[in-house]
């Protein structure tokens, strides 16, 4: 099943498949290590409800949301 | 002797500033790269019979031209090019480390590694094979911990080695037959058409499909481009149709992919992920329920400890300063070389010096809170609150509290953050916090006018100070930063127990920083005001007939409509500008009232309220004379605008000093005085029309 990264309950893991969107920020994000076929975890969601913590090649890496929509994840 | 120049690269949060700590201990400078707001360090030590002359890099993820930081470091690679560079590497996060190492081996950087933090990856059940990783990427790789001695020794012969016979690692990188090839047919026509360029043309190639706009420029400017650009753009869209991705995506894939190739071979991970120490804390700090509560503690912690302890120390170095002014005007009577000692430099270096103790214990426990780890997450919990409140990241939150205490130490805060539009937004904000300095003028004309309800009064001028910085950053977020606003994406380091060197370092080298460039131009702008004061030869210091005065009393019909035209209203705004709480004694001054024993109550030292002395707002005098400049009405409004108007001498230099140029405190001198115009007036004119 695919979903999209904001949709990942905390506690859940998937693996990276697609990525939508352009440009800097994109790359940027992409060179953090969120690159296609590397497993992702949501370890959590920030106290007001945004943003996210998740696990990606071994630590930890905060982004909002609306950010998180862009990166399509499948879940095993 | 030989000298050896190398440069300290590595991730943020990895280390780095701490194996630069060891090795530099005090002997360090600290300045800006040239024409950057990003810090450089550079320090020297020797090691057997070597001079080594060390850069600390800032800590980059990437070489791209994402941020600021990382053309400084790719630059300093590419034009400097440092005989070594120790790559400092979080053992424990060592994947996306070798994101950078790869990047640098494309420049051909001459290289070594130094895995830190060994002791977190073995907790996390990593096992690192150096000899195997060392031998796939041809580059030395060596054990150290930053934090004791271990390795140190190793790590500083490697040095010498390599940089007797370098390490040649550019062919070591295989980034699969599709993009390999397509880099070195780009190569081959720069080779054939461009001579003389700094860098490897395997990265030009690499960074012209990347579509990085500084090094396009760069070939552009050598005017014989078109024929590699031209092939560029046809291998791009080449790109798009194998790969259904961009090449600059296809190749940061690539990368990882041989990143990929050389942790299957030279890591063991355990199959689960250990629940970690850092898992533990966070599981409490970022809590759903409690996460709030505690940031808010540590907040008012920091405030309390910087001020509690800040505000004493600060009021002793004021009356030092102050019985050196007595003793300097009594030893010396009366006369301009007197006051030019004593209004002009000892009132204005004072000015300066209060506010020293403050700013380096803020420094203290501000790096203390970094180097641990929880400003990131102080960040996280905060981020969606500032996000939609102002648009700002969450880590310009803790300045801006700061800015209640005192705005400089709160701007010099805004170095946490990374991206520099955040940071120029929430310095321009900041002096809307109602500052301490404030606090006095407000509990004068509270007590003259507003004495039944004296707490809510103040309240609402600090509701009104934040509406007002709410409002200024919603504004300023769709005209001059329009569209520039950063995503939020933050690493969340591991908690570590900060070094008391390293805290201490720190603190040091803002410090110091803030008084060496920030004392010369206090000084020689509290003159120019000294010297205002002063002339025409013979005038009382800062009465009607000096320059000042003169001033003040042309201006003062412009503050009419705002209700306080009068001439000593207007003097005591324009003394105000060197510190805030100025303004209560150029009332003293002026009126001659409050004062001690006479001589010399200058303006511009005369705000020490010793303790025997009577304040202010408990001095009949005192009240009486304010009862008489101001109504109840044109009071608020006087303190409003008070706490609007043009941020002190020291937060605007504070700001030059931040963004390296007088654009950003003219600016912010401009629009602030704009705004307290205007809010004054409204306030002033409206409480006219409802009758007050």
């Amino acid at each position: 099943m695919i979903k999209t990264l904001n949709k990942l309950k905390k506690g859940e893991n998937g693996k990276i498949t697609a990525f939508k969107g352009k440009g800097e920020f994109k790359k940027h994000l992409m060179e953090m290590g969120l690159v296609r076929g590397s497993d992702v975890r949501v370890e959590r969601v920030a106290p007001l409800g945004d943003p996210i913590e998740i696990k990606i090649k071994g630590y930890s890496l905060s982004l909002r949301k609306e950010d998180a929509e862009k990166i399509e994840v499948e879940i095993a | 002797m030989d000298k050896i120049r190398i440069a300290l690269a590595g991730n943020p949060n990895v280390g780095k500033s701490t194996l630069f700590n060891r090795w530099t201990g005090m002997r360090q400078h600290v300045g800006n790269w040239p024409g950057k707001t990003v810090e450089k360090k550079e320090g020297t030590f020797q090691y057997n019979q070597h001079e080594i002359k060390v850069v600390d890099l800032p800590g980059n993820y990437s070489l791209t031209a994402y941020s600021v930081e990382e053309v400084v470091s790719r630059d300093y690679i590419v034009q400097e090019k440092p005989d070594v560079i120790v790559n400092v590497i979080d053992a424990a996060n060592i994947e996306r480390n070798l994101y950078l190492t790869v990047q640098m081996m494309e420049l051909g950087a001459n290289l070594i590694l130094a895995l830190n933090m060994n002791k977190f990856a073995h907790e996390k059940g990593l096992k690192i094979n150096k000899k195997q990783l060392s031998q796939l990427l041809g580059v030395p790789v060596i054990e150290i911990e930053a934090v004791d001695d271990t390795g140190s020794e190793k790590l500083l012969e490697t040095i010498i080695n390599v940089f007797k016979s370098p390490n040649i690692v550019i062919d070591r990188l295989k980034y699969g037959n599709e993009v390999s090839e397509h880099v070195e047919q780009i190569k081959d026509i720069i080779d054939s058409d461009i001579s003389g360029l700094e860098a490897p043309s395997s990265w030009i190639a690499i960074k012209l499909l990347e579509d990085d706009p500084e090094i396009i420029k760069k070939i552009e400017e050598t005017g014989k481009g078109q024929r590699v650009l031209r092939e560029v753009k046809k291998l791009q869209k080449h790109f798009n149709d194998v790969f259904g991705d961009d090449a600059d995506a296809a190749i940061t894939d690539a990368r990882y992919g041989f990143i990929a190739g050389l942790i299957s071979e030279s890591v063991k991970k355990p199959k689960i992920d250990k629940v970690t120490r850092s898992d533990l804390i966070d599981r409490i700090v970022t809590h759903k329920y409690l996460g709030i509560p505690i940031f808010l503690l540590i907040m008012w912690l920091t405030f309390q400890i910087t001020f509690s302890l800040g505000d004493p120390l600060g009021g002793y170095v004021e009356e030092a300063l102050a019985w050196l002014g007595k003793t300097i005007a009594v030893s010396m009577g009366d006369g301009i070389l007197t006051s030019f000692i004593v209004d002009g430099i000892i009132g204005g270096v004072g000015g300066v010096l209060v506010f020293v103790p403050l700013i380096f214990i803020l420094f203290l426990i501000l790096s203390i809170l970094e180097d641990s780890g929880y400003l990131a997450r102080a960040a996280f919990v905060m981020d969606r609150f500032m996000h939609k409140l102002v648009g700002l990241h969450g880590k310009s939150f803790i300045p801006m509290i700061l800015g209640f205490g005192c705005a400089v130490p709160g701007i010099m805060a805004t170095r946490t953050l990374e991206n520099e539009r955040d940071r120029l937004l929430t310095m321009l904000i900041i002096p809307f916090m109602s500052c301490s300095a404030r606090l006095p003028v407000y509990a004068l004309l509270v007590a003259a006018f507003f004495s039944a309800y004296s707490g809510w009064i103040i309240f609402s001028l600090y509701l009104l100070g934040i509406m007002v910085a709410i409002m200024v950053a919603a504004v300023f977020k769709k005209t001059i930063f329009k569209g520039m606003s950063a995503p939020f994406v933050m690493e969340l380091p591991p908690y570590r127990i900060p070094t008391a060197k390293g805290a201490i370092i720190h603190m040091w080298e803002r410090g110091a920083l803030f008084l060496k460039k920030a004392g010369t131009i206090i000084l020689a702008l509290s003159l120019v005001i000294w010297a205002l004061s002063s002339l025409p030869v013979g005038v009382e210091y800062g009465s009607q007939e000096s320059i000042t005065g003169q001033i003040g009393t042309v201006l003062s019909p412009i503050f009419a409509p705002l209700g306080f035209g009068e001439w000593q209203a207007t003097v005591a705004i324009i003394y105000g500008f060197m510190a805030k709480e100025v303004v209560v004694s150029t009332f003293g001054t002026l009126y001659g009232i409050g004062g001690d024993d006479g001589g010399e109550e200058a303006p511009a030292e005369g705000s020490s309220s010793a303790e025997e002395e009577i304040a202010p707002e408990e001095n009949p005098g005192f009240i009486t004379v304010m009862r008489e400049l101001f109504t109840p009405l044109s009071a608020y409004a006087y303190m409003v605008f008070v706490l609007l108007y043009i941020p002190c001498l020291a937060t605007l230099t504070v700001i030059k000093r931040e963004t390296n140029s007088w654009k950003w405190p003219g600016f912010a001198a401009v629009y602030t005085f704009v705004v307290a115009y205007g809010v004054s007036l409204v306030i002033y004119q409206g409480g006219l029309l409802l009758g007050f």
